[in-house]
């Protein structure tokens, strides 16, 4: 039984870094159409301006941490700003391949910048406690507080912001938000910003289990799963699909390891098979 | 400038548009098949390579180019086509078997893919089909017994009717020849209702639907048709590189494929071969550039995607037709000579509309 609930933590702390990915490009999908392939790329830069805060320049853990999610913010609203915007209204493939090239140029930029080596970012979250026979890190801890407390600020920002909302009506109908004032453009951008921010707080999260690497932005294709699971566009879908993947992990990796890389893969195809419109299903056919 | 005077209803369908055609297509075939006669043995080889990838980018034209659905697994094709093809060598298939038994193999598993991932609009494909490349490449490192895991495979020289080849130029002609025939055959689907169809679909799913077309089995179907061109270049890939080991087919070379029909020219039979060749000189060129970088940066892994990413943001962004719509724009200028304007290419803008309904 133990062991049944160490897993589970193991797997919960997983899924919210997931969760959270998926929940930035689901985001980003929302508003603007677009499927942003560099997500997890993104989460990797704003993993490595944190470290360049925390660790190079020696700024306070949570200062950093401010510091890197307003440099990551700015990051993704220059990323739609400059060069996502010239596409809008391209067919849907541009996008999927603009975004993609995007992603590789972060990762090769970022392996210049800070290296290949991987590095080890220093969090507040050390030691374990022992809860029954249980022993939980306190960086999967903080993982999950972190989650709780992002999730929520996103629901009340989303619900009761003046940004918040136009966000969403930008979403729902991109012309009538023009007609009623909302600075499209401007939203647009900002949702990425915050998309982006957010990752940057998932990748930080992370840092203390998986080392920093250029590579980590890898992870932002299991998020993809994670948000297809959950039925893309639904953002408590995009979080229930990264615990599920996350769960899944390390049970398969103690009772049926080879499959422990793919499992995640293995579930996305299951649920497309069977309910093809994911657990939270938003999209619907389209009627014209 | 010239007029086509059409006379016939069959002539709208003809590969031939006019005698030009017949010319120049003529000489490029000529000059092709006499290549290894003013070649050494380093430029036939490059020229297959360049051959095989033609292939494999002609492949996910099928499901990318012309019924847009961008491929992001492509590579995993390749491998499914390269690893069948060596092991039914093994078995002791001859090679006109095993390469079609390849092909069929990659072309089934596309299926499978595709079937679930083609019942939902928008990106379902993609997503599925970057999953599929990494659950590929898992099971290429795991499958042992098959595949020879990390340790690699050696793959025999490909012998036809009992004929050994190990020339270069031999091998040239095979590759030639089997490219010829699935440019061909891609060709002739284009004109078919299937091929007309897959152009709608990607046009636009929903004026393709209102006419009766079945948005999904033509997916399913260029799915299918892509993931056998590109199996079959996997096959051929593995006796040109001799040794196949799983990092061969990583995302870098999907990337690559997609790159090659975005620089060539997406929708295009010419953007696939176009594109073969640029980045067959592309490579060439990063080698060179990698010497004449400080070490610093000319000597980082991620360097080549990277350049391969910047590249393909800067055609996606300035032009999205490829080279070969470059090449089509500077025709129409000559042509039309000085009637020529600019906004003849203009691109059209569609205004967003949500694809989920409330």
């Amino acid at each position: 039984m133990a062991e049944f609930f160490q897993l589970l933590i193991i797997g919960l702390s997983q899924g919210c870094v997931y969760g959270l990915i998926a929940m930035g490009f689901v985001m980003i999908y929302k508003a603007t159409e677009m499927v942003n392939f560099a997500q997890g790329d993104i989460m990797m830069v704003g993993t490595f301006v944190a470290f360049t805060f925390i660790v190079t320049w020696g700024f306070n853990f949570w200062l950093g941490l401010l510091a890197a999610m307003a440099v990551m913010a700015v990051f993704g609203f220059l990323v739609d700003a400059i060069v996502v915007r010239r596409i809008i209204g391209q067919p849907q493939f541009s996008i999927v391949i603009l975004t993609i090239s995007l992603g590789f140029i972060f990762r090769a930029v970022a392996g210049m910048i800070w290296g290949q080596a991987p590095l080890s970012l220093d969090t507040p979250f050390i030691g374990t406690s022992n809860m029954g026979g249980v022993v939980i890190g306190h960086d999967r801890l903080a993982i999950m507080g972190g989650t709780v407390v992002v999730v929520t600020l996103i629901f009340l920002f989303l619900r009761y912001s003046r940004w918040g909302i136009a966000m969403q009506a930008a979403s729902q109908n991109q012309l009538a938000a023009f007609y009623v004032g909302i600075p499209v453009k401007l939203v647009y951008s900002g949702v990425w910003g915050l998309a982006a921010a957010i990752s940057c707080v998932a990748g930080v999260l992370l840092a203390p289990i998986t080392l920093i690497g250029p590579l980590n932005g890898f992870l932002g294709i299991k998020a993809f799963a994670a948000a297809v699971i959950g039925g893309f566009g639904s953002l408590p879908g995009a979080l229930i699909g990264g615990l599920i993947i996350g769960i899944a992990e390390p049970f398969a990796a103690a009772y049926l390891p080879e499959v422990k890389n793919i499992i995640g893969y293995l579930i996305m195809f299951a649920v497309l098979m069977l309910r093809p419109e994911g657990l939270f299903a938003t999209i619907y056919q389209k009627k014209v | 400038m010239r007029v086509l005077f059409k006379t016939d209803y069959n002539q709208d369908v003809k590969f031939a548009k006019h005698s030009g055609y017949v010319f120049w297509y003529a000489l490029l075939l000529a000059a092709v098949f006499l290549a290894p006669v003013a070649l050494d043995t380093y430029w036939i080889n490059e020229l297959t390579r360049v051959l095989i990838y033609a292939l494999a980018g002609l492949g996910l034209m099928v499901v990318t180019g012309f019924t847009g659905q961008v491929s992001l697994g492509h590579a995993a094709f390749m491998a499914i086509g390269a690893y069948t093809h060596a092991f039914l060598l093994t078995q002791g298939v001859p090679f006109i078997f095993s390469l079609p038994i390849a092909a069929l193999t990659s072309g089934i598993v596309g299926l499978m893919i595709a079937i679930p991932a083609s019942r939902m609009t928008g990106l379902y494909l993609t997503i599925a089909s970057l999953a599929f490349a990494i659950v590929v490449e898992d099971l290429v490192i795991h499958w042992e017994s098959v595949t020879g895991g990390n340790r690699g495979m050696v793959v025999d020289p490909p012998a036809l009717f009992g004929y050994e080849i190990f020339e270069a130029w031999e091998y040239y002609y095979v590759v030639l020849v089997l490219l010829i025939i699935s440019i061909a055959l891609v060709l002739n689907i284009l004109r078919s209702p299937l091929g007309r169809s897959m152009l709608a679909v990607r046009d636009s799913e929903i004026s393709a639907q209102s006419l009766g077309i079945r948005v999904a089995r033509t997916k399913v179907l260029a799915f299918l048709l892509s993931a056998m061109l590109t199996g079959l270049a996997g096959g051929l890939f593995a006796h040109f590189i001799q040794f196949l080991s799983p990092e061969t087919f990583g995302i870098l070379l999907s990337i690559q494929l997609l790159l090659m029909i975005v620089v060539g020219g997406l929708g295009t039979v010419h953007g696939a071969i176009f594109g073969a060749f640029l980045i067959g000189l592309l490579e060439a060129l990063i080698s060179i550039l990698k010497d004449l970088l400080p070490p610093a940066i000319g000597t980082q892994p991620g360097l080549e995607p990277g350049l391969f990413g910047l590249i393909l943001v800067l055609f996606i962004i300035f032009e999205p037709e490829g080279v070969y719509g470059r090449w089509v724009k500077f025709r129409t200028f000559l042509e039309s000579f000085p009637f020529y304007r600019r906004n003849t290419f203009k691109r059209q803008r569609s205004y967003l509309k949500t694809e989920r309904m409330r």
